[in-house]
């Protein structure tokens, strides 16, 4: 009920277009802190991996160093968020990852082609990003530490933490290129992560059964 | 939750299985990775691997956490312990001996093998020969001027041809991370044996255990049968 007040009143006309809120100020902020920290880990991963590119760069001692720590600090973002009352909002997006129809998972199968489901907040491939996104980030942050402080595990770790550090890595810079070409496509939905508002027009079109949600109170029939 | 139970309007909650299947597979591939991954090697062969996140390329691992930079022109190599003449190599003194090139494999302990590295330098045993060896000298120990990390080999096995003082690899000078401007190349074996930044060798009686050795690796460090991979010797 909190949520759906604040949100009612964080809504508003802009230009006489109606808004309804789809981020609140602590996912956007989560968003950008997150979005950055992965750049500069994607930027200083690629000399420590490619050694063309070590040869151009070089500095490599200094560059690992930022490497580690901003992996160390990736997390922070998203669990400071959610250890209080203000990340009430991305817990409720979190949930929404969570459940998934029969429809959506039809529509990820055939990614998008099914296009009479009525999406909710997120789409069925949004939502498979946000999980992979989470759950490598788990993956990236443990197999990082078995690679830094390699002395306190088996040797044999150490290779399996670089396999796997490795080949999360490739993943995860093919889907964050997806994500901001995705991005990058869909302007309307990439400023409401600047701003936090979206039209509601673009709601009934991409979201029809959150914008339901979010505007009255009847139960939905998926 | 209660709301798990109303189907029709949340679904089935398979989103939490699937980021926790996720994490699992790649926490569980640190502990059963070199094996996934020499299965990997095996079934898509050298040339593909190498292409495949984990393949062909070198990983460059430093024991201080530092790259100790020297230029070729203040570099010097000690030759000391059990030798007739005890001498200090300059940089182009070692470009003045006999250039020896090997194309070959190098392969870590952890899993990863370069192959074909091109490799130059000088015979390890043309140095040692040029210093005298004493009679009573059993082994070789190596020092590096990162401060921290030693190493050693038998005397036969520092007078292996594949066994060189390497000052230029993969084409070019030895940048720093790869531990120039000179490494040692112990061809045979794991590559911890292969020493960077070397400063110093020293001839003696008795070898002490190098810094790896101290952690648990082998002595002989000969490329085969360790850990749960089977790597091919290097020839």
């Amino acid at each position: 009920m909190d949520t759906r007040m604040r949100r009612s009143l964080e809504g508003r006309r802009t230009a006489g277009i109606p808004m309804i809120l789809r981020f609140d100020s602590i996912e956007r902020i989560v968003h950008w802190t997150s979005a950055l920290l992965f750049t500069v880990l994607i930027l200083t991963a690629a000399p420590l991996y490619f050694v063309q590119v070590e040869r151009i760069v070089g500095r490599r001692a200094l560059i690992a160093e930022i490497h580690t720590w901003t992996g160390i600090l990736l997390p922070l973002p998203l669990l400071v968020a959610l250890s209080g009352s203000w990340g009430s909002g991305l817990r409720a997006d979190i949930r929404r990852f969570n459940y998934w129809t029969m429809g959506e998972l039809r529509w990820l199968r055939t990614f998008g082609a099914n296009s009479s489901l009525k999406l909710e907040k997120f789409n069925p491939g949004q939502k498979i990003n946000a999980i992979f996104v989470g759950s490598s980030m788990v993956v990236m942050f443990c197999t990082g530490f078995v690679l830094k402080w390699f002395n306190f595990f088996p040797l044999s770790w150490r290779t399996g933490a670089t396999f796997v550090h490795d080949l999360f890595a490739g993943a995860i810079v093919v889907v964050v290129t997806g994500h901001v070409a995705f991005a990058l496509a869909h302007r309307e939905a990439l400023k409401s992560m600047i701003t936090g508002r979206i039209s509601e027009s673009w709601a009934s079109k991409h979201a029809p059964r959150w914008l339901a949600e979010e505007t009255d109170d009847q139960p939905e029939i998926g | 939750m209660s709301q798990e139970i109303d189907d029709s309007k949340h679904g089935i909650p398979v989103g939490r299985r699937v980021f926790l299947g996720v994490a699992g597979l790649g926490l569980l591939g640190i502990v059963f990775g070199s094996q996934v991954q020499r299965a990997v090697g095996e079934t898509v062969g050298a040339g593909l691997g190498g292409l495949l996140p984990g393949g062909n390329r070198f990983r460059i691992y430093s024991i201080t956490g530092s790259f100790p930079n020297i230029g070729t022109s203040d570099y010097r190599l000690k030759v000391s312990g059990l030798v007739e003449n005890p001498m200090t190599l300059t940089f182009e003194d070692l470009k003045a001996m006999p250039p020896v090139h090997l194309v070959k494999d190098f392969q870590c302990v952890t899993g990863w093998r370069v192959p074909q590295v091109h490799w130059e330098g000088v015979r390890l045993s043309d140095v040692i020969d040029a210093a005298g060896v004493n009679s009573q000298a059993k082994g070789v120990e190596f020092s590096s001027f990162d401060g921290a990390d030693t190493e050693s080999l038998t005397l036969s096995q520092a007078r292996r041809s594949d066994v060189i003082i390497a000052y230029r690899m993969l084409g070019g000078p030895i940048s720093s991370s790869h531990g120039g401007p000179v490494r040692l190349y112990v061809a045979p074996m794991y590559g911890y044996k292969s020493l960077k930044w070397l400063s110093e060798i020293r001839l003696v009686e008795k070898v002490s255990l190098g810094y790896w050795e101290q952690n648990g690796y082998p002595v002989d460090a000969w490329v085969g049968n360790f850990n749960g991979h089977q790597d091919a010797p290097i020839t």
